[in-house]
């Protein structure tokens, strides 16, 4: 298979499995009584038709940059990480209790500060689960999902408890960041610098693997560890360096939630962005790049999703359910790849008499 | 603490272990058998989720509580047969479409689940096992689910298949090598597709015991991860039922911890009970996992035993 059949299959499969979510998700609704063109139609308006839209299309996909990094960098190095969830919240405790302990600097060091302290604990959360995988063999699936819900707990009993600010009465909120911390919006529009942050993130991760040394050794563990192994590659200081990369994004985007968005650590973090970044970042095949177009198109599903709710009534989870069905036909279009290429494409608009040779 | 504080608090977690166990009882045996086969279902959240969800609807539209429970079972296994199928295809990887097919069912539970969340429906009868006992306390202690003695018999038949049967050993045969399946014709497709469903079904009783015994009700904050945490339940079992049964009742009781501590006044460490099951599982998995060997009872085609 060629490099142009391999590109034409990566932009076609997830792209036609995102019409498909979209013809089941149309005809789901139709079931129900709702109008599936009127869905449609409110589905690209809310997430894309207007300036509004697009800006908060923008800043719902700017956390799934960051936590689609944490499941894609150490899948390139062979791992299937899917705690992303986890490494966000602790990052965004890390973010909101660090004024607790020491009160940084204001204005934007203190920022940077902060940030830095979110990426950190992301790290170390994923490393954890990196470091079991290869030094006791525990597996990197099972452990990280069982640390998100750790975090989540521990993240619930700081906020509620020793870490509350006596003042939030009716939703348990951690002390507000200072105003200096808070991180702004990008020149005159609605959108705040995580979206930066986030692009940046996935333009560094793509250099990092296709550019430099260290990120092709990784990929070179990642694509076959014993190959790796008789090269003399430090298998296990890659791949917990890969953890502690993806940890790091996830941790940055639970930082940036606060920074930017919510001021305090609450409940409202939890809003399972780090399991929606795990669908991106399959339906990017793990490719730094492709995850920045994927993030945005998701992004631009959740925003709508509000916008179906006032407009028709429709559930607040018809989104969750949309986006059940785009990861699902993403995951089964893995099938159809190596089946597309220009050849089997011609062969359908021009059927020739040739017998299909070969096929088991 | 005085005695009568601690004898409380043993009650309730004895009687947490069957009531909060039964669900991460049904599930990890559907776990289990689908992990036999040679497949991990992360989606068994998902179903247990829609289950719950479809017991609950069934059940107050029909007023039979045990018509809920065939509802819970058949949506589970519907939602589990898409993931048995989706996952049979090539290159499809079934972590990922666990993760999937969990966001789909939740997502399809919310959505339909809706309208059902005021409403009471019918829920199911217990048995009263401790009529015997002057303590209230015991007798509430000993208000068994009734889904409870089906989910035990389950855990020793399932046992008892799994050695004795032709359908307990292919299962097996599968799970350990597909080729030796492939080479006695056997379809190891067919055998995963159906073990991951039967597994469904099994988990869906699960959510049947969340909405119509306990809690009882239907709301979006049901479950909270019984269904991925059947997962570790299983490796914690080691791949037996009848050790499912165990590990669910020991989780079901740590489960109970944080409220039991609560109800004699003893607050603040709520969340941090709640998070003892997946501390203790993941230290269990650190103390028995090794990078040299792989975990003794694992299906040999399964990842996580690596």
């Amino acid at each position: 298979m060629n490099s142009i059949t391999e590109a034409w299959e990566a932009l076609l499969l997830p792209l036609l499995a995102i019409v498909g979510a979209l013809i089941l998700f149309g005809l789901f609704v139709a079931l129900a009584g709702y109008n599936a063109l009127e869905v449609w139609m409110l589905l690209f308006m809310g997430a894309f038709g207007d300036a509004f839209s697009l800006q908060n299309t923008l800043l719902r996909a700017a956390p799934l940059m960051l936590t689609a990094l944490c499941m894609a960098l150490p899948a390139r190095a062979g791992l299937t990480v899917i705690g992303g969830e986890g490494a966000l919240l602790v990052g965004a405790l890390a973010c909101a209790s660090v004024p607790y302990l020491w009160q940084p600097p204001s204005g934007w060091f203190g920022l940077a500060f902060l940030l830095a302290a979110s990426a950190a604990a992301g790290a170390a959360w994923i490393a954890l689960a990196g470091y079991l995988r290869q030094y006791r063999g525990v597996n990197e699936t099972i452990s990280s999902l069982l640390l998100s819900y750790v975090a989540v707990n521990v993240f619930k009993h700081l906020v509620e408890g020793p870490l509350r600010d006596p003042s939030s009465l009716n939703k348990p909120s951690t002390l507000a960041l200072d105003d200096s911390w808070l991180m702004g919006s990008i020149g005159t529009y609605d959108v705040h610098w995580g979206l930066v942050w986030g692009i940046g993130a996935c333009v560094a991760a793509s250099i990092w693997l296709s550019r430099t040394t260290h990120g092709f050794a990784t990929r070179v563990v990642g694509g076959n560890a014993k190959a790796a192994g008789l090269v003399g590659l430090p298998a296990h200081k890659l791949v917990i360096m890969a953890c502690c990369l993806g940890g790091a994004a996830a941790g940055l985007a639970g930082g940036i939630e606060i920074a930017a968005v919510h001021r305090a650590a609450n409940a409202s973090v939890i809003a399972g962005l780090g399991y929606t970044g795990i669908l991106v970042s399959f339906a990017a095949r793990h490719h730094p790049l492709a995850i920045i177009p994927i993030a945005i198109l998701l992004g631009g599903f959740a925003a709508a999703g509000s916008m179906l709710q006032r407009r028709l009534g429709l559930p607040d989870a018809s989104v969750q359910v949309l986006l059940g069905f785009v990861f699902v036909l993403i995951l089964t279009a893995e099938a159809a790849r190596g089946r597309l290429g220009w050849q089997d494409m011609r062969a359908w608009w021009s059927p020739s008499a040739q017998p299909l040779a070969g096929r088991a | 603490m005085d005695i009568d504080a601690i004898s409380s608090v043993v009650l309730a977690i004895l009687a947490g272990a069957i009531r909060v166990g039964t669900p991460f009882l049904f599930v990890s045996l559907g776990e289990c058998l689908t992990e036999k086969a040679g497949r991990i279902n992360l989606g068994l959240e998902g179903v247990l989720v829609i289950s719950a969800m479809s017991s609950f609807g069934v059940s107050y539209l029909s007023g039979s509580a045990w018509a809920g429970v065939l509802a819970g079972a058949g949506s589970g296994a519907l939602l589990a047969l898409l993931h048995g199928l989706a996952s049979s295809l090539r290159r499809v990887n079934d972590i990922a479409m666990g993760v999937a097919i969990m966001m789909l069912g939740i997502g399809l539970a919310f959505y339909l689940g809706k309208p059902l969340i005021q409403p009471q429906a019918p829920t199911l009868g217990s048995w009263s096992l401790g009529f015997w006992s002057d303590s209230p306390q015991l007798r509430s202690a000993l208000e068994i689910n009734a889904l409870f003695p089906l989910g035990v018999a389950l855990a020793f038949l399932m046992s008892w298949a799994f050695a004795n049967t032709r359908w307990g050993l292919l299962v097996r045969m599968v799970g350990d090598s597909s080729d030796a399946a492939r080479a006695l014709g056997t379809s190891v497709t067919l055998v995963r597709t159906l073990a991951t469903t039967a597994g469904g079904a099994i988990a869906g009783l699960g959510g049947a015991s969340l909405s119509l015994y306990y809690p009882g009700s239907w709301n979006e904050g049901l479950s909270s991860g019984q269904g991925l945490i059947a997962v570790a339940l299983v490796i914690f079992a080691r791949w037996r039922p009848v050790a499912c049964l165990g590990a669910a009742l020991l989780f079901g009781g740590a489960g109970a911890l944080g409220p039991a501590l609560q109800s004699v006044g003893i607050t603040g460490y709520y969340y941090l009970f709640n998070a003892v099951p997946y501390a203790l599982t993941l230290l269990i998995l650190v103390l028995t996992c090794s990078p040299h060997r792989v975990l003794r009872g694992a299906p040999a085609e399964l990842g996580v035993g690596r």
